[in-house]
């Protein structure tokens, strides 16, 4: 009897995240008649796509056990290079020389710049041993600095109609940045799960020492893993410009939060070693209803935020009392 | 009341036993601490040395028998209510904050407080300036810790001791990490104490520092007291059969054993020296050679600090920045950079610690023996599950590894069977060299049995293994030659037909005359 109990708590328990979300979509429905419509659904996906691409690169430098507090800055300075270079190219003026940008020359180059910027907090975790938190602080300030100075501080705005596919289009009826989106979890679930960089990962989030002993060349494993975090970001910095048609200097403000959040409350742990893709695409969900439920109930933006934290808490409390019961 | 015969008794413990799960740690021991005196405490590793110091210092309680202070039952709970009764002990691990200043570290818990209930520093610094100036170590009472000497440091917690008025003062292995200079120092101070009446209980392997300042002395084996008395009646060969009894000389034939041997050396280490990280010029392994066969056990013996972990680190591709010396696999010579480049090599390595650099504790069973070959589980880039099961079973079964399956989490294993997981994970990655250290480190007696006719099976198989252990029994049960090694050097090097017990024990004591 006893045991049928602790059994029952131990599945509930694993399948928290799915249960908590199936429990506000239930009681979304019932308190808002737009909720549960096909356009709102799509809504909700399109709105966490950005944060997605965030949260999977997040995802991965977690399980190694560090943290990337850069993801957002790095989303700003990305997008407004790739709209800076694909409406103003580069001139030289000495030479008389002005190098324009195709649309997928933009886009590439935009992909470049968040990439090198996590394979710079790589170099700076694994060459100068400084605490991923303290590297990509400091990168975080970099970046926020690098947009500034890039955009002069005013929004870099009409980009075209090719570019503006990327956030607007819609392709058999789904939104872009949702293909993408999905895209990259399909990528990336296989990655964790099918390869043998995947399993490094979570092997050098379980134990360095262990992971080193084991043959891993630890320090290329996490320059990649960073690398990777950069470069998703730059997607994310790529969808949010397009979308706006225009890249703010201010792009991403406080999204290394929201990321984090999400991988959190899709049970990865922060010390590393466990978690998984799919828990933080349900992070993703539940932040993304949680945002859209409480707007359809014109709950004020103020009581979200309070909420989202309480969500955070909760989450990592279950978490926590999980692993005691196992 | 005091005679120079029979000094005072201060400490006492009476038929003290203590047996963990799996162990008799201490059985019936006997151990008076005399008033103003030195009182050596020496026996192997695992001899109950420890046991009897976490009693004597209220870490845990005996199972049974007494501790006398003074003629007087006491009873510790806690290490605190033992330091407050003036007893002290100063681990080998020094227990300071490197953060904190010197004063602040003496007084940690119980500073001075002025009336305002602001730390009274002027105080604190005045008393521990004086309890420093008493120990003759003229170390500012500001400075850091961290920026003192280990001799210093030790200095620091011995005033710490003296803060609490102690009378007994316990050290453990006080002369490990510490310069000759320093020693010297340590030993004036012992004597002053030892002057001023404060009873030394000193705990060490090193057999030629009693001559110098023992008064009496103690011999543990297997968790009994087998010896105690006056130091002067004692020599130390007489010490060294105490330690290690006669138990085991019957082991040395019991098997022969057969051996593939091509009679040149499949590995040969020459001049591997690695310097300490943290203090240039000295020597964690200093010019130690040595070779292994194919089918060839070669052990390598030391007690606590002798450099065994260091010298296997080396060889494995660790420590690069601080060794030297030449490697040659198969003939050739190989330069090995990383633990990849190790295993590439044929090289693999079983570290002393399994649950932090063995395994990782996460992961299930079949994650962890594949980790170090996962590329054999891959097809087309991607990881191929049954082809990883069907590679991880074939070793499960072979060295008969019980768990209740493949998806186990590793941390839910028995110590035996969480020892042969990393055996698999070396032997999936197909070594020519197995390198060993405390491959039985805390693993019961049955399973200690399993993990040896393991190890002689690969062996029989072709396998060159070194086996570093500071558990003599292991070594001479196992290996075919053993190298001795103390303080970081190689003092010895016996074939298995002449290894004698005793011979090995004097050279890990370091001593010049036996060998």
């Amino acid at each position: 009897m006893i045991d049928g109990q602790v059994r029952l708590k131990q599945e509930l328990i694993r399948f928290q995240s799915i249960i908590a979300l199936l429990l506000m979509v239930v009681a979304m429905s019932f308190l808002s008649d737009n909720f549960l419509t096909t356009a709102n659904g799509w809504n909700i996906l399109r709105q966490i796509s950005v944060n997605l691409c965030l949260s999977i690169g997040m995802t991965l430098v977690i399980l190694t056990g560090g943290i990337d507090l850069s993801v957002g800055a790095v989303l700003a300075i990305s997008g407004a290079f790739a709209a800076g270079l694909l409406k103003n190219g580069i001139a030289f003026s000495e030479a008389d020389l002005l190098i324009q940008f195709s649309v997928s020359g933009a886009i590439l180059a935009g992909l470049l710049m968040g990439l090198f910027l996590g394979w710079f907090n790589g170099l700076m975790i694994t060459r100068f041993r400084i605490p991923p938190f303290v590297a990509t602080l400091g990168m975080f300030s970099i970046a926020r600095g690098l947009t500034m100075l890039w955009t002069k501080g005013f929004p870099i705005t009409g980009l075209g109609e090719t570019f503006a596919i990327i956030g607007t289009g819609n392709y058999l009826g789904i939104p872009m940045p949702v293909w993408i989106s999905a895209a990259l979890v399909t990528v990336f679930v296989v990655v964790t799960r099918k390869t043998r960089f995947g399993r490094y990962v979570y092997a050098l989030g379980g134990s360095e020492r262990a992971s080193l002993l084991s043959g891993l060349n630890v320090d290329r494993i996490k320059v990649a893993v960073y690398t990777i975090c950069g470069g998703l970001s730059a997607v994310g910095g790529l969808i949010v410009t397009s979308r706006l048609d225009s890249a703010q200097p201010n792009a991403g403000l406080g999204y290394e939060l929201d990321s984090i959040a999400a991988v959190v409350i899709g049970g990865t742990s922060l010390s590393g070693g466990r978690g998984s893709i799919l828990g933080t695409l349900l992070g993703c969900l539940i932040i993304g209803v949680l945002n859209n439920g409480l707007i359809l109930l014109d709950v004020s933006p103020f009581w979200q935020q309070v909420v989202k934290g309480l969500v955070i808490l909760t989450a990592v409390a279950i978490d926590k009392m999980s692993k005691k019961l196992q | 009341m005091s005679t120079v015969d029979t000094p005072r008794t201060i400490l006492e413990a009476q038929a003290v036993s203590k047996s963990f799960p799996g162990v008799q740690a201490l059985d019936n021991v006997d151990f008076r601490i005399y008033e103003g005196q030195l009182n050596a405490l020496v026996g192997e590793n695992g001899a109950g040395k420890s046991t009897l110091m976490n009693i004597l210092s209220g870490v845990f309680p005996p199972d049974s028998g007494r501790i006398l202070l003074r003629g007087n039952e006491v009873v510790f709970n806690r290490p605190k209510e033992a330091q407050e009764a003036g007893i002290s002990v100063i681990f080998q691990e020094l227990n300071l904050l490197p953060n904190l200043s010197v004063a602040e570290n003496i007084f940690l818990g119980r500073e001075p407080l002025t009336r305002l209930g602001l730390i009274d520093y002027a105080q604190m610094e005045e008393r521990s300036r004086s309890l420093l100036e008493r120990l003759k170590c003229p170390v500012n009472p500001r400075s850091l810790v961290s920026n003192l000497r280990i001799g210093q440091q030790q200095i620091v917690e011995i005033a710490k001791a003296l803060s609490f008025d102690s009378k007994v003062i316990i050290m453990d292995e006080p002369t490990s990490a510490i310069s000759e200079s320093e020693t010297s120092v340590l030993f004036d101070l012992i004597d002053s104490l030892k002057r001023e009446g404060v009873a030394i209980v000193y705990i060490t392997h090193k057999l030629e520092e009693l001559e110098r300042i023992g008064d009496w002395l103690t011999v543990l084996r297997d968790g009994c007291r087998v010896g105690s008395g006056r130091q002067t009646n004692y020599d130390r060969d007489s010490i060294v059969k105490m330690m290690i009894g006669r138990k085991m000389n019957q082991d040395l034939s019991a098997e022969s054993k057969h051996r593939i041997i091509t009679g040149e050396g499949l590995f040969k280490a020459e001049n591997i020296s690695v310097e300490q990280v943290n203090r240039p010029g000295h020597y964690l392994v200093e010019n130690v050679s040595l070779s292994v066969d194919r089918g060839e056990v070669l052990g390598i013996f030391g007690l606590v600090g002798a450099g065994r972990t260091a010298l296997l680190e080396t060889l494995f591709g660790l420590r690069n920045e601080s060794s030297r010396g030449d490697t040659f696999l198969e003939g050739r010579r190989v330069n090995i950079n990383s633990p990849g480049e190790a295993i590439r090599a044929g090289i693999a390595f079983a570290p002393e610690d399994r649950k932090e650099e063995g395994l990782i504790l996460k992961m299930t069973v079949a994650e962890n023996t594949s980790l170090a070959s996962l590329k054999k589980s891959e097809r087309f880039f991607l990881l191929d599950s049954s082809l990883e099961r069907d590679q991880v079973q074939g070793f499960i079964d072979r060295l008969r590894i019980r768990t209740p399956s493949l998806s186990t989490p590793v941390l839910n294993l028995s110590g035996g069977n969480q020892q042969k997981v990393i055996l698999a994970k070396w032997l999936a990655t197909s070594p020519k060299l197995l390198m060993l250290d405390e491959p039985t480190r805390g693993i019961d007696v049955g399973a200690k049995q399993e993990i040896y006719s393991l190890i002689e099976e690969l062996t029989r198989a072709g396998l060159a293994v070194l086996l570093a252990s500071s558990e003599l029994p292991e070594i001479m049960r196992l290996s075919d030659r053993i190298i001795v090694m103390a303080e970081g050097r190689k003092t010895a090097e016996f074939s298995r037909e002449d290894a004698d017990t005793e011979s090995i024990m004097k050279a890990a004591l370091h001593f010049q005359a036996a060998v």
